[in-house]
């Protein structure tokens, strides 16, 4: 019997499992047959007129039931879609960032105070007085206090930083007037990007007025306004300026937890999915350990935070904010995860293997670490490499040990104060001001790539190792 | 500092296997016959060598800074050492910081001052001492192994012994953690308790554990009643298990019932890019996109929604625990013998009738299981709620009014400088351990009903 239907017109379906199912349907659509069935009936009771309504009633309900099954699906993939359209329409901006050109003039009074030319004397540089300079230059009809903070409002409070860096790596440049390209304020490279709305009144997004905007755009107009690769968005930590933020510090961070995590928890994880899988007898303590290791994968993860905050920082007194401590409290909640994953890879190598070990005289322990190990090696590291990427997202955890922590400086070592990124996330998130959604999405798109990667690697890892025995 | 002297003593056990090693090739060169390869009488000494000093590394790491604490709080000036337990501890965070050089020394405050050179001076001693006792104990287990090897010597027994004990240890420290979880919550709640009655806290109807001005005052003047968190909790999860589970279970029963294969294997692993996605981002969804929806779609249709209102975190959740369901769906309904299915179909039924008749009542322990998982794990996710629910403890079941859930409060009242002894912060261990029973219940009746259910068709 094949998907053929039966004469009386009742539709049968052979066996059929997924791949079954889908030669089935790529031989004939069901809808079709059924249609069919019905078209083409012969003389049965099973086709009185009330039968042929049953059936289309039967047939609709069906289609119903499909239609129902695509909608959810639907609605799963609409969701992800509309999740990371909404995070690129708000995040793709902020790899670029607003600069205004400018004509310097490095004036020695100002930027280089002791007049020798030493890193200690241009580090107390006014180069923001020079660049205010250089913008009053720009637009010399503007007078008034009132008016001249509008005007300095335009720059950012870090734009002096890349000219001193220029001067700083160049001193002869100190006395002679350059052109730079000095960073400008979130407002105007809100209203650049379009973030920002303009008014009736000519202001825009309501942190404009009218004469802020008339200057930018004859800025713009001038060509002396123009997006430009934002390069600190990868090289600083975090500001209290959207425009000066940076990802590096809790790239950083993340990376050091991470690691702390990984270095704990993979050999713990193997060693104990080895013993639970190769040696351990049947008996009370092994099922308790294996029973806990089940819970323990479904504990709420801000559990092991207050499991941090209580052992690690209060009664050991670790470090609060340290990667260290974020490493530890990822490492426990992730092990479970490992362990799951490590003794599934060891129940995938074949019995024969083992016996043909044995067969040569190996002891158990031999069998284990020169045959089994390795060739469930690749499957653990995929495991390893998942649960990383599940630690990489983690937050609620690190919140409960201090990793919140407003953090200028990179991390350089494991007691140093960190955050990491989804933490810097969170912080960022917080801020009501326009322009950290567009880094805080920018920096999710990066927390997304990073895991993509990892994934990525562990499909290939899996692929590439995979063994059919 | 510790990292060096852990580099010496890796150096140390690698040296020793080269050790050992040789000496039991030179034995056997000699023409003795070994009972073990060489290299085992290399792991072996090693082992010694290595072992017991890297676990008392491990242990002197992490009782250092108790004990270098309770030698300054001795050393202190009679009238600090009086001090109320939260003051020393102050004291003592401003002294560590200063002896790390994270905060500059504060010269105004002499017994400061001293302190931290006693802090300094203490773990000055403390490293010399480290770097002694450990490299004594290093080389004492290498003398000793060295010693041992012998043609007649079992170092392969004796390796695979340490091993077992090795694994042992590795396995028992899911157990540890456990323990480590129990102890933490059990301990701190109990001390809460102390201050808070049990029936207070879980039957009390108000919460607000700001109010705390007075020292004296503490746990008297506050009020800890669990109930609006609980129910603001119960509310948020029940939206998204609303959205979740019809969601999570059509889709994984038209993967499994009608989709064909090369489909499926492209649709199933988008659905569990919703499962990696990280739970901040969702937050910052639905505080940014979701919730401003909500309002609007309620303010259009007359109502009066809240801007963090419960059912823009609830979707999203639920959004997030879609693949959950269908994952755990999919697995128990794929379980389902196929002779049911040959059954309903040789009795005529069409796909739609062997699936709503058949498989899903036969599934159904399964899919409950499923569901009570994906439940516990909406009661316990944290970032969505504290990024996208409020933070007023509102005692109301209308999912457009803004609640907020017992793990936005364990966050917020754990986030920054506390002092470890109010009410208001061990309250959130009782938070903790109300959270940690319920989700444990939680998933040891999914876990017993699963079981039952496979022995029905095994």
């Amino acid at each position: 019997m094949s998907n053929q239907p039966a004469k009386d017109g009742i539709p049968l379906r052979s066996p059929q499992d997924a791949a079954g199912a889908a030669a089935a349907a790529v031989a004939l659509p069901r809808e079709a047959v059924d249609e069919a069935v019905v078209a083409n009936r012969s003389a049965s009771r099973h086709t009185t007129a009330e039968a042929e309504k049953r059936l289309r009633r039967r047939y609709a309900a069906q289609r119903r039931f499909k239609a129902y099954g695509i909608t959810a699906i639907a609605i799963a993939v609409g969701a992800l879609l509309w999740l990371l359209i909404t995070l690129l329409a708000n995040g793709l901006s902020a790899f670029q960032q607003t600069y205004i050109r400018l004509e310097v003039t490095l004036d020695p009074a100002l930027v280089d105070p002791r007049g020798d030319r030493s890193e200690e004397s241009i580090r107390t540089g006014d180069f923001g007085g020079a660049i205010r300079q250089a913008l009053r230059e720009r637009f010399p009809d503007v007078v008034g206090r009132e008016r001249l903070r509008n005007l300095f409002g335009l720059l950012s409070s870090g734009a002096e930083f890349d000219v001193r860096d220029k001067v700083l790596a160049d001193p002869s440049l100190i006395g002679t007037k350059q052109t730079f390209w000095v960073l400008a304020s979130t407002d105007v490279d809100m209203l650049r990007k379009g973030f920002f709305e303009r008014q009736p009144d000519g202001g825009a997004g309501g942190r404009l007025n009218a004469e802020q905007v008339a200057w930018f755009d004859q800025l713009k107009a001038a060509g002396d306004l123009d997006l430009r690769f934002n390069k600190r968005f990868f090289t600083n930590a975090d500001s209290r300026e959207p425009e000066m933020v940076g990802i590096l510090g809790g790239v950083v961070g993340s990376f050091l937890t991470l690691s702390v995590c990984l270095v704990l928890c993979f050999p713990f994880g193997v060693a104990a999915a080895i013993y639970l899988e190769e040696f351990a007898p049947k008996n009370w303590f092994t099922d308790l350990i294996e029973v806990n290791i089940n819970n323990l994968a479904a504990v709420p993860s801000i559990i092991f935070g207050l499991l941090g905050l209580a052992v690690f920082l209060n009664f050991f007194g670790m470090p609060r904010s340290a990667p260290l401590v974020g490493g530890i409290v990822l490492a426990l909640m992730s092990l479970p995860t490992i362990i799951i994953a490590s003794r599934a890879a060891l129940r995938a190598v074949p019995p024969s293997i083992r016996e043909a070990a044995y067969g040569l005289g190996a002891s158990k322990m031999q069998v284990v670490l020169h045959h089994v190990l390795p060739l469930g090696l690749p499957g653990m590291m995929t495991g390893s490499i998942i649960a990383m990427a599940q630690a990489l997202g983690e937050t609620a955890p690190l919140l409960m040990i201090g990793m919140v922590a407003f953090i200028v400086g990179i991390p350089k070592g494991l007691t140093d104060s960190a955050t990491v990124l989804p933490v810097q996330i969170f912080m960022w998130a917080d801020n009501p001001e326009r322009g950290f959604v567009e880094k805080t999405s920018a920096a999710i798109l990066v927390l997304l790539a990073f895991l993509l990667t990892m994934n990525a690697i562990a499909i290939f890892l899996r692929k590439k190792f995979e063994r059919r025995w | 500092m510790s990292l060096t002297l852990f580099f010496v003593l890796l150096g140390l056990t690698v040296a020793s296997f080269w050790v050992g090693r040789q000496h039991a090739v030179s034995l056997r060169n000699g023409g003795a016959r070994l009972h073990s390869l060489p290299s085992y009488h290399g792991t072996y000494v090693a082992l010694v060598c290595g072992l017991p000093a890297a676990l008392l590394l491990l242990a002197w790491i992490s009782a250092e800074g108790w004990m270098i604490r309770q030698f300054v709080i001795a050393g202190l000036p009679d009238e600090f050492k009086q001090l109320p337990d939260g003051e020393l501890a102050l004291l003592m965070t401003d002294v560590r910081n200063m002896a790390y050089g994270a905060v500059p020394l504060d010269t105004s405050r002499p017994h400061i001052v001293s302190a931290v050179e006693h802090y300094n001076r203490l773990r000055g001693l403390s490293k010399v001492l480290s770097w002694l006792v450990i490299l004594a104990v290093a080389i004492a287990g290498f003398v000793l192994a060295r010693r041992m090897i012998a043609p007649e010597f079992r170092a392969r027994n004796a390796v695979e012994r340490i091993l077992n004990v090795v694994l042992i240890i590795s396995s028992s420290l899911a157990v540890l953690t456990t323990i480590g979880i129990v102890l933490s919550l059990v301990f701190e709640a109990l001390r809460f308790f102390a201050r808070v009655p049990v029936t207070e806290f879980l039957f009390g109807l108000t919460w607000s554990p700001q109010t705390a001005i007075r020292a004296e005052q503490v746990g008297a003047s506050g009020a800890f009643g669990a109930v609006p968190l609980i129910v603001g909790t119960l509310v948020i999860s029940v939206i998204a298990m609303l959205v979740a589970v019809p969601v999570g279970l059509m889709a994984a029963v038209y993967m499994s019932e009608f989709m064909p294969g090369r489909i499926r294997a492209v649709v199933k692993p988008i659905l569990e890019i919703l499962a990696g996605i990280p739970t901040v981002v969702y937050g910052f969804f639905a505080a940014l996109t979701v919730a401003p929806l909500v309002q609007s779609i309620g303010m259009s249709l007359g109502l009066n929604v809240a801007s963090q209102s419960a059912l823009a975190a609830g979707v999203v959740m639920g959004i997030m625990i879609i693949p959950f369901v269908s994952s755990l769906s999919d697995d128990v309904i794929n379980a389902v013998p196929q002779s049911l299915r040959e059954g309903s179909y040789g009795l005529g039924a069409t796909q739609a009738e062997t699936i709503r008749l058949v498989l899903l009542p036969a599934a159904l322990p399964g899919i409950v299981a499923s569901v009570i998982l994906a439940f516990s794990r909406a009661l316990g996710e944290t970032m969505i709620v504290v990024m996208a629910a409020g933070l007023a403890a509102n005692l109301t079941i209308n999912p457009l009014e803004s609640v907020t859930t017992v793990t936005v409060h364990i966050a917020m009242l754990l986030v920054g400088d506390q002092e470890f002894d109010s009410a208001k912060t061990l309250s959130a261990f009782a938070l903790g351990l109300l959270l940690f029973v319920v989700t444990l219940g939680l998933n040891i009746i999914a876990q017993r009903v699963v079981k039952k259910y496979r022995e029905q068709y095994e």
